[in-house]
């Protein structure tokens, strides 16, 4: 099973793609582990995570249907 | 008479809409909505909030028109370059509707004017282009329960949220807890951005104006909504409180005028580093607070300075304490000192805030 994780932003410099796939893992920490495995720029990088179009904070549970999206902040105005 | 048979013919075709009626009318008139910053997001809500008619409108923007301003920043013109941005925006928005009131602040907006002005308004709109302010807008707005139409933009990619003033409403801290360090996220003047995508955004936030003041639908309190140009997708993800971000809010007008948020998102933090030659100085004139934030039980012991020890793993909860005019902090390289220096100059502006650089071991190895 593969999750597709939507990408927003800047963060597209890092990721090369708006759109990427990653093996299925059970929760946010083990994602954001595996992503910044494979996107070490991701490490220093300042965004958020949304579940199931929820913005979290904490260790969230993630399923194979789970839809995620990282989100960096900006500033233009 | 003929005056109210104009009004009524202006805003007939809105006051035909139900939902908002003579009694929206009226509450527009009645609105005051301070517009920050009159660039790419401002020009598009300031058209279309001094169109629908909302009674004051004001404008706070320091800097003046540019050539690359025009392509986005639809309320000025060629002609209009190098004049001040309110001054042009005033003129052009009385002769879209010259029954409002216009007031302009051709100033910078800092801690103390954010106070001032956010008094008198009952709906702040951020249209700012830089971290620094965002984060000191939001802690305004926090402490003066003042409903925040917040909007940003980057190349084609576009953010609207309502941050409410009631203590169920999130803020823009329950959003990027952590803000980012100058140069972390590029601009729009490195990253670019087209320029109907402020317009859009822009006018979305008018729009989200014109419902929190006539009641009209529902706003996106607790909701970010978020709209990529090229590809007209857009989401609405929902947010939530969390209380743990709260905490880095000013809890009082006293707090939050001590805070400097140029260094809270790393700004300027630079010139906090000094040489042993700059630090000699310093302990010549006396006066001076000097803080060990290295762990307990690290060597080299410092002996050269009268000094306390406030390891960094617990300095957070020790800031408040910290007091003098000057304070300079000493860890094994500089680097933990420079971090700790950032610390206390996020929430503090009066005290002289150093880092030693290079550390105790680099003191070490000058004398030897």
């Amino acid at each position: 099973m593969e999750l597709q994780i939507t990408i927003f932003g800047q963060l597209t410099d890092i990721t090369g793609s708006s759109s990427i796939r990653m093996s299925a893992v059970s929760n946010t920490d083990d994602l954001l582990a595996a992503l910044k495995q494979q996107y070490p720029a991701l490490g220093t990088a300042k965004f958020v995570v949304a579940v199931d179009k929820k913005i979290i904070q904490e260790n969230t549970e993630i399923t194979a249907n789970s839809s995620i999206a990282l989100l960096p902040p900006f500033s233009g105005g | 008479m003929q005056q109210t048979d104009t009004i009524q013919e202006r805003y007939h075709r809105q006051v035909l809409l139900k939902e908002f009626g003579e009694q929206g009318q009226q509450r527009l008139a009645e609105a005051k909505v301070l517009v920050l910053g009159a660039g790419g997001l401002g020009c598009p809500a300031l058209l279309y909030l001094a169109a629908a008619g909302v009674g004051t409108l004001g404008i706070v923007d320091f800097d003046t028109v540019s050539m690359s301003n025009l392509h986005r920043q639809v309320l000025y013109g060629t002609e209009d370059i190098g004049q001040l941005k309110v001054l042009v925006a005033e003129r052009k928005l009385k002769a879209i509707n010259p029954e409002i009131n216009i007031i302009t602040y051709p100033v910078k907006l800092d801690n103390a004017l954010c106070l001032e002005l956010f008094a008198s308004y009952d709906i702040i709109l951020d249209g700012t282009d830089n971290f620094a302010t965002r984060y000191m807008v939001n802690d305004a707005c926090v402490l003066l329960q003042k409903p925040l139409v917040y909007g940003a933009v980057s190349r084609f990619e576009g953010q609207v949220t309502v941050f409410a003033a009631d203590d169920t409403a999130v803020n823009y801290r329950d959003l990027f807890p952590q803000p980012p360090l100058e140069g972390e996220v590029l601009n729009c003047a490195e990253a670019g951005v087209l320029g109907v995508l402020p317009g859009i955004i822009g006018s979305m936030q008018a729009n989200e104006v014109i419902k929190l003041i006539t009641g009209m639908g529902e706003v996106l309190k607790n909701q970010l909504y978020t709209y990529h140009a090229l590809y007209n997708q857009h989401m609405i993800l929902q947010l939530s409180v969390v209380e743990e971000n709260r905490k880095a809010i000013p809890k009082n007008e006293e707090e939050f005028l001590n805070m400097n948020y140029e260094w809270l998102c790393g700004i300027g933090v630079e010139e906090m580093e000094i040489e042993q030659e700059q630090f000699e100085e310093l302990m010549e004139k006396g006066e001076l607070t000097v803080i060990d934030v290295r762990e307990a039980g690290e060597l080299p012991a410092i002996s050269f300075v009268e000094h306390v020890k406030m390891p960094l793993s617990g300095l957070k909860e020790q800031l408040e304490k910290i007091d003098g005019e000057t304070v300079v902090f000493i860890c094994q390289s500089g680097k933990r000192s420079l971090q700790a220096a950032k610390l206390l100059a996020a929430i503090n502006t009066r005290i002289n805030i150093y880092s030693l650089k290079g550390g105790v071991l680099h003191w070490k190895s000058k004398i030897s």
